[in-house]
């Protein structure tokens, strides 16, 4: 068995998600979810598409003000949880490491093993390109999210992001478009995730232990 | 026959307890309904059907967002630019008629009677005489084509034309330093705007649209119209105006939404 630690006290091996990492995952989980359902309600006071009204059930707040009220509270944890985040991706070399490099062939070639069933998962510490590509594209559009979400609180004061959407109405489309691409993330994530168990029990409890050193090789040879 | 006695329980005192408590309290213990009793236990009962209760009915919840809502107050007030001037558009893209928005249907808006109307001025104001809308015609008239931004989501171009409010405040002699500037209403609407946002160059008292005076659906004779505020701030029907260092709730704060509401 690999000791823990070398000579000189230090730790050689971590867990594949550090708890710091876990802590801020479900923290965004979580708000992200009472986002999206204080959303529906305020959509649901002024629809986009005269077909699409969410149910009460699946919404948050009684009225619009108390959906407005829980979106305009969460907004500050899914913003402040998702700088931490992005600051202990970039500075930990995660992101490096974990979601780069995405190449072409490889989605391809990933994407007709999963459609064969032949896609295997044996390794959790290394993620696919399927992976990456998703991951880091719903990381992009949670940023653009918040971007849009606040063009359309401030529309006077930023008008020159409104003015990228066309106008008010083209923002707030964006903004319930970026909903919708979250949500299926979420659908995929969870279904794929509950299809693979040990990749939530290694999101609650760091899954397993990868070397340091290795990683750091990983991160220099590329 | 026998009986045994039971052993001494580790729990029992040696000393028997005070009764005298109960003798001092027997009208009291007597008038302990059971039947009350029976029926606190069927409400508590029934209470647990209502699973469509959202959380945030309960008052503490209610408490923590809206201290929540305040603080965004703040960090609102933080992010307006009092000289950032919201866009304009061309009169071709103007709305007729407006949007109607009120905490009323269309059909029960009650038209304002000119007879005997005026404008009351109160509060932190030199001049409280108040105005004829005569006066307020011949007031230097300001228009703006400027969007109306609803809280529920929906927007529309309006023209709208009237006095600058700053340049009436100014003329009436208001401190403006003050706090807040509040509106009071015919309907008992009632709004409250920050003074920064009621200097800025595009808040107007609007007598007409696009050339017209303002109908009776829309705020005849005298309403609000301020390019920085969410479409309810835009106060309809003014009877009154105050300038005040207290905090006046608005009609649709009270109901919970947010105060600042700046766009």
């Amino acid at each position: 068995m690999i000791t823990d630690t070398d000579p000189r006290g230090e730790k050689r091996t971590r867990r594949m998600h550090p708890l710091p990492l876990r802590i801020m995952h479900w923290i965004n989980a979580i708000s992200m979810i009472l986002m999206v359902m204080s959303g529906w309600k305020i959509y649901n006071d002024e629809v986009i598409f005269g077909f699409l009204h969410f149910p009460d059930e699946i919404t948050l707040g009684i009225w619009a003000q108390h959906a407005l009220q829980w979106h305009f509270f969460i907004m500050w944890i899914l913003m402040l949880n998702g700088l931490c985040y992005l600051a202990y991706g970039i500075f930990t070399g995660r992101f490096r490491r974990m979601l780069l490099p995405i190449r072409l062939r490889e989605i391809i070639q990933e994407v007709v093993a999963a459609l064969t069933f032949r896609l295997k998962h044996t390794d959790l510490t290394h993620y696919n390109a399927v992976q990456k590509l998703l991951y880091l594209g719903v990381i992009l559009i949670i940023i653009l999210q918040v971007v849009t979400g606040i063009a359309i609180w401030k529309p006077v004061q930023f008008s020159g992001v409104i003015a990228l959407f066309g106008d008010f109405q083209g923002a707030r489309l964006a903004h319930f478009l970026g909903m919708a691409a979250i949500v299926l993330f979420v659908l995929v994530h969870v279904s794929l995730a509950l299809l693979v168990p040990k990749t939530i029990l290694a999101m609650l409890t760091g899954g397993p232990r990868v070397s340091r050193r290795a990683a750091e090789n990983a991160d220099t040879h590329r | 026959m026998s009986f045994r006695l039971p052993a001494r329980s580790l729990f029992r005192p040696k000393v028997a307890p005070d009764q005298s408590v109960l003798a001092e309290n027997a009208k009291l213990i007597e008038s302990i309904e059971r039947r009350r009793v029976l029926k606190g236990t069927l409400s508590l009962g029934a209470l647990t059907f209502l699973t469509g209760c959202n959380i945030s009915d309960r008052d503490s919840v209610q408490a923590f967002l809206r201290t929540i809502s305040s603080f965004n107050d703040r960090v609102q007030s933080l992010l307006f630019d009092p000289n950032r001037l919201a866009p304009t558009y061309s009169v071709s893209q103007v709305v007729k008629p407006p949007r109607f928005n009120a905490y009323y249907e269309i059909e029960r808006v009650k038209p304002i009677d000119l007879k005997g109307w005026n404008l009351e001025l109160a509060g932190l104001i030199l001049d409280k005489r108040p105005w004829s809308l005569e006066q307020i015609y011949a007031f230097p008239e300001q228009e703006e084509i400027i969007k109306h931004i609803c809280v529920e989501g929906w927007d529309y171009i309006g023209q709208w034309s009237g006095p600058n409010l700053k340049q009436f405040l100014t003329k009436i002699g208001a401190d403006l330093t003050a706090k807040y500037v509040v509106f009071h209403c015919n309907d008992n609407y009632t709004e409250c705007l920050d003074m920064p946002s009621a200097l800025h160059p595009q808040t107007i008292l609007a007598t007409k649209y696009a050339g017209e005076p303002i109908t009776d659906p829309f705020g005849f004779p005298l309403r609000l119209r301020t390019a920085v505020k969410i479409g309810f701030k835009n106060a309809k029907w003014i009877r009154a105006i105050e300038v005040t260092n207290d905090y006046v709730e608005g009609f649709w704060e009270k109901q919970g939404f947010n105060w600042f509401s700046g766009i």
